[in-house]
């Protein structure tokens, strides 16, 4: 479904990406981990399109996207959380939402139902109701969270990558959203690509893990294989 | 208020001023009108950009000049009428402003600003060295004599429609001051607005959630690029004569960004409110004391909204508003 | 009409006013290329300095780069006091790109009425002995209203060159721009070096101000004419980059002198903002610039 084809990004004299190759299929819960400044979002904005300058491929559903400016992606199905959550602040959550429902989701796929009652959904799944109405300032950390999960899921998306959204939460918040993603994922069969720090999370989540170090991917397999590499280890704690 | 209340609303702000055209003798008034109006509708204009997008425009000057010099050119060459100035001017600067906004809005906002500023000097100093419409010297303009239109007589000193120049350009003034408020209240309430304010608050966030910003910038930078070029488009005709350096100046760039900064940029009515206010404060300055003391009001004014109510007069209102609940 | 002595005059010139330039921009180079700060008010301030110079020029008949230098301790307090304006208003709160840029644009515009409502609109002047002097070497003339700023310019750039890369202070002010993190692990508050930085910019509108009241004759408004240059010099060189700002302002100077003398005067204004929209559509790093900078 999303097909990464020697993917690599320079930024100066900095390599943040280099020849990646991934394979995503339909419906998967795919974790991705690495230390910090290991690409890890570099590699999401240049799937979703925020970066259009890289080298490589980024096909999804055999179409190349790499001409595709992020607005155009989006609109076929490709949506992300940002790490430090950007909630369009002059509007309340609900606004929040109908921004997406309005602008990337084709007419058809709406099936009858008004954008405000699918906001209105999404709300309910994520537990916002109290904060509908309310603007984006009156929200708590895990609410800003779970706002930018709501927004991206109201893309009405194919594939969902959510970036790093449990940081900072607490033991039951991390629960709470982990809930949210997987349930997601049984119900709608949506792609989820998860990017987390937070091991038992990606653990129980992914039915497989990527690990990225210095921009390239030093392993792919299930979360169990992943977490006893040797290279991974070695990323994260050193020699 | 409801759409048809608005509509209502302005439809009998229109005809009062055209029977204040009859009504009222003194000139002054109309004169002081004009100005006040002219300021109204360049606010206005930026505020397209600067409020609903959050791009600043240094250069809404350089808009205005080119619009009023197309103008001139219209009348040069094909002997053009007021209405078609008008046009022109607002054809021409939308081109102008579609240009700039193609080659700079894919930077920082920042940059933007710097280029629109460059616009203002290029624009100026081509005009300044271009004979056909007067270089630095000027040009002057003479209204037509007993215009009509469709057999009525428009300006005449009797059974005219107006009884000089000056009132009806007044007249068509309040009419475009009106449709540009239509225009920015269209905007605000409609897909267009949300993606704009999406866009403002977010930009990388509202891209990612499908909107196209790249094109509702150029799209705002046009609309605000043409309404300042009709703004300028009729300034010709009513000084009856131009030259580069009132086309261009910068003080029309800073009244044009302090009036919405002060009076709000959320929605058409900050940049209402702020020409007016701001405006009436001018008229008065210059009549009492002098004209410099007009920029002093502005910047100091533009300096203290800035700082300490950065929602302009809407924001002070909506707080104390709030606060008598 | 192209002649040898013409053009060599012409080059000299270009040479001499790309000093001067230089000696503008500077400032801005630290506040807007360092500090990401876009101060327009920048060439007002050096107005502002220049009508300094004027009053104990006239009144005192000091030295004007002597008064310039004088008063930079002044401009610098104040560049500290606007800069603690600027970053409660608007830093903290992410206003910048907006409310900052209008800020500076008001003050632009205060300081100018002010000075306005203090001289006047009539052109000034400043004595001194050095100015009327001419010296003459073959064809070329060098007139020495030009030439003493170039030499005070060139000093206090490569003056602000060494600072900032060989003192401690001059290199946190480069890491304040690329790496505000670092410098707080290592116990420094970026915010007192942006602070310093800031002071540091307007201090050398004292001096900048001294140098052009010397070159040409002043009038409130003129701050405007210069703005164009200023920042089309310090984007042209790219930011942050003292050597790219001095590069990319003597390519200024020599081009304006070209265009001024085989082309006439009124068309010298549009040559840095021309320069300046081009490099902003194809390549907004500039010269030396830093890669990622200008992207939004």
């Amino acid at each position: 479904m999303l097909e990464i084809k020697n993917l690599s990004k320079n930024f100066g004299g900095f390599t943040a990406l280099s020849d990646i190759l991934l394979n995503v299929e339909p419906g998967e819960r795919l974790g991705l981990i690495g230390p910090n400044g290991s690409g890890k979002t570099t590699l999401i904005n240049c799937i979703s399109g925020l970066i259009q300058d890289y080298q490589g491929e980024v096909y999804f559903n055999g179409e190349n996207l790499n001409s595709l400016v992020a607005h155009k992606r989006a609109r076929r199905g490709i949506s992300r959380s940002f790490q430090i959550p950007k909630p369009f602040t002059s509007m309340t959550v609900r606004q929040n939402l109908l921004i997406p429902l309005e602008y990337a989701v084709r007419a058809d796929d709406l099936q009858g139902i008004s954008i405000e009652e699918q906001a209105d959904k999404i709300i309910d799944n994520l537990d916002l109701n109290e904060k509908s109405n309310q603007l984006t300032s009156g929200l708590t950390q895990i609410e800003m969270r779970k706002l930018e999960l709501a927004r991206a899921m109201a893309v009405k998306p194919k594939v969902l990558i959510s970036d790093e959204a449990m940081a900072g939460l607490s033991s039951s918040e991390v629960d709470d959203i982990l809930k949210i993603l997987i349930t997601l994922n049984e119900t709608t069969r949506i792609t989820i690509i998860m990017i987390e720090h937070i091991m038992r999370a990606v653990m129980s989540f992914s039915e497989r893990v990527i690990c990225l170090d210095a921009g390239r991917i030093i392993a792919n397999g299930t979360p169990d294989e992943v977490i006893i590499t040797p290279a991974v280890e070695k990323a994260y704690l050193g020699e | 208020m409801s759409r048809n209340r608005f509509y209502i609303i302005i439809g009998a702000l229109l005809v009062l001023s055209y029977l204040a055209t009859h009504f009222v003798d003194n000139q002054y008034y109309f004169f002081a009108g004009f100005a006040i109006l002219q300021l109204m509708v360049m606010a206005l204009a930026w505020n397209i950009l600067g409020g609903y997008v959050g791009y600043v425009n240094f250069g809404s000057a350089a808009f205005f000049g080119l619009g009023a010099y197309s103008a001139i050119v219209a009348l040069n060459l094909f002997d053009a009428s007021l209405f078609a100035q008008i046009i022109t001017g607002g054809c021409f600067a939308a081109l102008i402003g579609f240009g700039t906004g193609y080659l700079t809005l894919r930077l920082r906002g920042v940059y933007f600003a710097i280029a629109t500023l460059a616009l203002l000097v290029v624009s100026e100093t081509l005009i300044v060295n271009w004979e056909f419409v007067g270089g630095a010297a000027g040009t002057y303009v003479l209204p037509k004599k007993n215009p009509t239109i469709l057999g009525v007589l428009v300006v005449g000193k009797q059974n005219a429609l107006f009884d000089n120049y000056k009132e009806l350009l007044f007249f068509l003034m309040c009419l475009i001051a009106l449709a540009t408020i239509i225009i920015c209240s269209l905007v605000e309430n409609s897909k267009l607005g949300r993606g704009l304010a999406a866009l403002r608050d977010s930009e990388e966030a509202a891209e990612s959630m499908g909107v196209p910003t790249l094109r509702l910038k150029l799209f705002a930078t046009t609309l605000s690029a043409s309404i300042m070029g009709v703004t300028g488009g009729i300034f010709p005709y009513y000084m009856t004569f131009i030259d580069p350096l009132s086309a261009f100046n910068l003080d029309i760039s800073v009244n044009a960004l302090a009036m919405p900064l002060i009076g709000g940029t959320a929605t058409w009515l900050g940049p209402v409110l702020g020409a007016v206010v701001l405006g009436t404060l001018q008229q008065i300055a210059t009549v009492t004391i002098s004209s410099e003391v007009n920029l002093l009001i502005v910047g100091l004014f533009l300096v203290a909204f800035v700082i300490f109510a950065p929602s302009g007069f809407l924001g002070l209102i909506e707080k104390y508003w709030k606060r008598g609940d | 009409m192209f002649s040898a002595e013409l053009f060599l005059n012409a080059i000299v010139i270009g040479i001499l006013l790309g000093g001067f330039y230089a000696a503008l921009s500077i400032g801005l180079s630290i506040s807007f290329g360092l500090l990401d700060i876009v101060n327009i008010a920048h060439p007002a301030f050096i107005i502002l300095g220049a009508f300094v110079c004027f009053i104990f020029n006239s009144h005192y008949g000091f030295d004007p780069i002597l008064i310039g230098i004088i008063f930079a301790p002044a401009f610098y307090v104040l560049g500290t006091l606007i800069y603690r304006i600027y970053y409660e208003s608007f830093e903290k709160t992410g206003a910048e790109d907006l409310r900052g840029l209008a800020f500076f644009f008001g003050v632009m515009f205060i300081i100018e009425v002010i000075l306005i409502m203090s001289f006047g609109v009539d052109f000034q002047m400043v004595q001194a002995d050095y100015i009327d002097f001419k010296a003459t070497f073959g064809v070329v003339d060098i007139p020495f209203r030009m030439f003493v700023p170039f030499v005070i310019a060139m000093i206090m750039t490569f003056g602000l060159q060494y600072f900032s890369s060989r003192t401690f202070f001059g290199r946190a002010m480069q890491a304040v721009a690329q790496d505000t993190l670092a410098l707080r692990l290592m116990a420094i508050d970026p915010a007192r070096i942006k602070r310093i930085a800031f002071g540091l910019s307007l201090a050398t509108c004292s001096i900048a101000g001294a140098l052009l009241v010397i070159v040409i004759p002043i009038e409130p408004s003129v701050g405007r004419l210069y703005i164009g240059q200023v920042f089309a010099i310090v984007v042209l060189g790219g930011l942050g980059s003292q050597s790219g700002t001095l590069i990319a302002a003597m390519l200024l100077g020599l081009v304006e002198s070209m265009i001024t003398t085989f082309f006439g005067p009124s068309w010298s204004p549009a040559v840095a903002f021309g320069a300046l929209i081009l490099v902003l559509a194809f390549k907004p790093t500039g010269i030396l610039g830093r890669v990622g900078d200008t992207r939004g």
